[in-house]
């Protein structure tokens, strides 16, 4: 995914990607921020990328707001560490769930550099605003996080917030060289959060 | 032997009692975290682990320590410690049985725990800790419960023994640095990823198991006709002292390393621990508390006057145990996620049933170790003669 930050100026920008996420996914929202769950959410530069900070960052980028979601990483600590094989990587590189056979160890949560995972530190449902009946709601005590919209690449659509982007995400296979989100990368400077890790995050920010 | 445990004096039963109600009271909590899910603890999306896991990797410590008797009197032929080696192989079990009950309440869905086994791993540190939490477990009680029988029936412990207990010498060590690894291979946690963690752990466990284990050997002397004696008291006291000295040095180096390289993403933790971070520095009290602690311990066991008078050295042991607790069952797992991968700093304290299920889960403890306890003193005072 490479995500344009030019498209994306203020909070207001982000919100709609935000919300389709959170409705579609049954994502709850708690009064208590010690149990909030967070697939997509948004970051000060900062925050989003700590210690890449530079020191007279212009002022647009200094107070922005950037997309912040799971990096799909291609050598993920969180399937490293897993005890149960619950966390996953797909052929296609994307990093799954299955959220019957996690046993809630958070493991993957201390490994995760980038802060990308929740658990449900009590039963969700009862703080849906609106259960989506086509996706799975979750129980208390077990992890979860962003998917890239599995569910809707499986029919073919895009991920939700790419289709509410107004054309400022881009998603497609990175080992295709002829895809849109290679294109994409070829013609612009990106920069990805810890690259230093040598995790290997899927997700680009054009900055 | 087990029915020795079963009759006492009636302070023994009044302990046992006192140990099931706090018993009682931590199970009544953890209901209660079973039926609403762990929010009632105090842990965070930032700080996932907290109070249990912490005791955790304390408690693999103290257990680990058996090996500081076993080795010298198997390896090295030191006879003197032959009177207390059951002493330590008991002290493990009731540490490692703490150890599986902490990684248990700590798990968000425990009724899918074979998932572990069902679904074998071997990529994740965490199975590779079961394995060797669970073998060690195991190692003790055959070994412990055997040479304890041979003692009492008068003949030398069986020929296969042997192996099992030069096993456990290695194991003991793999347990401390099985966990280490749990926290130091993982990329983006600047405060454990150290390759010094794992020496760190063992020279902090070979100062707290060992202290605790002096001070056991001194409540049984004087509850019981049993003495451990006065020189395995000494020697373990050495022990303690360099493991201790070693513990505060490899912390130097910690520091030396972080602070000399100046890398924020590694002094950002020590800093939250020692002076708070952005305004926010609960540990900051606790941790100085703690260096204190170490340091004085040091100064009272490396000086031979001060060890050497035992009720100095008790002093010394609490202090030592009190010490590595507050580092390693306070601000190890927090330090390692405050501030957390996004620099922001959320802090973490624990909650009340977060406390009181961790203070069942001890008292679980001390009731194994008690009884344990109870058989191995009571079969030393018959073959001595002494009941």
């Amino acid at each position: 995914m490479v995500i344009d930050t030019r498209k994306l100026q203020s909070e207001e920008d982000l919100e709609p990607m935000i919300e389709v996420c959170d409705k579609i996914h049954n994502i709850p929202k708690f009064e208590n921020k010690n149990h909030e769950i967070k697939w997509l959410w948004a970051e000060e530069f900062k925050h989003e990328f700590p210690m890449q900070e530079p020191d007279f960052l212009n002022d647009r980028l200094k107070h922005m707001s950037f997309l912040t979601l799971c990096n799909h990483c291609e050598k993920a600590p969180c399937v490293r560490v897993c005890p149960t094989k619950a966390t996953f990587k797909r052929e296609d590189g994307i990093v799954l769930m299955d959220f019957h056979r996690c046993i809630g160890c958070r493991f993957c949560m201390a490994a995760c550099p980038y802060g990308s995972r929740s658990f449900n530190f009590r039963d969700p449902r009862p703080f849906i605003k609106e259960t989506n009946p086509d996706f799975p709601t979750r129980t208390k005590g077990v992890v979860e996080k962003c998917n890239f919209c599995a569910e809707r690449l499986a029919v073919g659509k895009m991920p939700a917030c790419v289709e509410a982007s107004n054309g400022a995400l881009t998603f497609g296979d990175l080992d295709d060289s002829e895809s849109e989100v290679r294109k994409v990368l070829r013609s612009n400077y990106t920069i990805r959060r810890k690259p230093a890790l040598g995790t290997g995050p899927s997700v680009f920010y054009i900055v | 032997m087990l029915e020795k445990a079963l009759t006492g004096t009636k302070k023994y039963y009044g302990w046992m009692a006192a140990l099931l109600a706090v018993i009682g009271v931590g199970f009544a909590c953890y209901l209660w975290q079973f039926s609403f899910g762990l929010g009632i603890t105090g842990m965070s999306r930032d700080v996932s682990w907290g109070f249990y896991i912490a005791q955790f990797t304390f408690l693999v410590g103290v257990a680990a320590s058996a090996v500081m008797v076993v080795l010298p009197y198997y390896l090295h032929n030191y006879k003197a410690f032959g009177r207390i080696t059951i002493l330590g192989e008991f002290l493990a079990v009731a540490s490692v049985t703490m150890c599986i009950l902490f990684i248990f309440v700590d798990l968000g869905q425990p009724t899918r725990v074979v998932n572990v086994l069902l679904h074998p791993s071997p990529n994740s540190v965490l199975f590779w800790d079961m394995i060797v939490l669970n073998g060690y477990l195991l190692l003790n009680i055959v070994i412990g419960w055997k040479v304890l029988e041979a003692e009492r029936n008068d003949v030398a412990p069986a020929g296969w023994l042997k192996p099992l207990i030069y096993l456990s010498i290695p194991w003991a060590v793999s347990i401390h640095t099985v966990t280490a690894y749990l926290y130091c291979g993982l990329p983006g946690r600047g405060f454990w990823l150290t390759a010094i963690l794992a020496p760190r752990f063992l020279s902090s466990a070979f100062a707290a198991g060992p202290a605790f284990l002096i001070l056991l050997c001194m409540i049984v002397r004087k509850l019981t006709k049993f003495d451990p004696g006065k020189e395995q008291i000494q020697s373990l006291a050495k022990v303690v002292a360099y493991a201790i000295t070693v513990n505060v040095f490899f912390f130097l180096c910690e520091v030396f390393v972080v602070f000399y390289s100046g890398i924020p993403e590694h002094m950002d933790h020590i800093k939250y621990l020692f002076v708070g971070l952005h305004g926010q520095g609960a540990l900051v009290p606790w941790m100085w508390t703690s260096m204190i602690l170490m340091v004085v311990s040091i100064i009272l066991l490396v000086n031979p006057v001060t060890r050497k008078n035992e009720t100095v050295l008790v002093v010394a042991c609490i202090t030592v145990f009190v010490g590595t607790w507050i580092d390693k069952g306070l601000g190890m797992i927090s330090g390692g996620f405050v501030p957390n991968p996004l620099h922001h700093v959320n802090e973490y304290v624990p909650t009340l049933p977060e406390i009181l299920i961790a203070l069942g889960v001890w008292a679980i403890g001390f009731l194994v170790l008690t009884v344990l306890f109870k058989i191995a003193v009571t079969i030393k005072e018959e073959v001595a003669g002494l009941a």
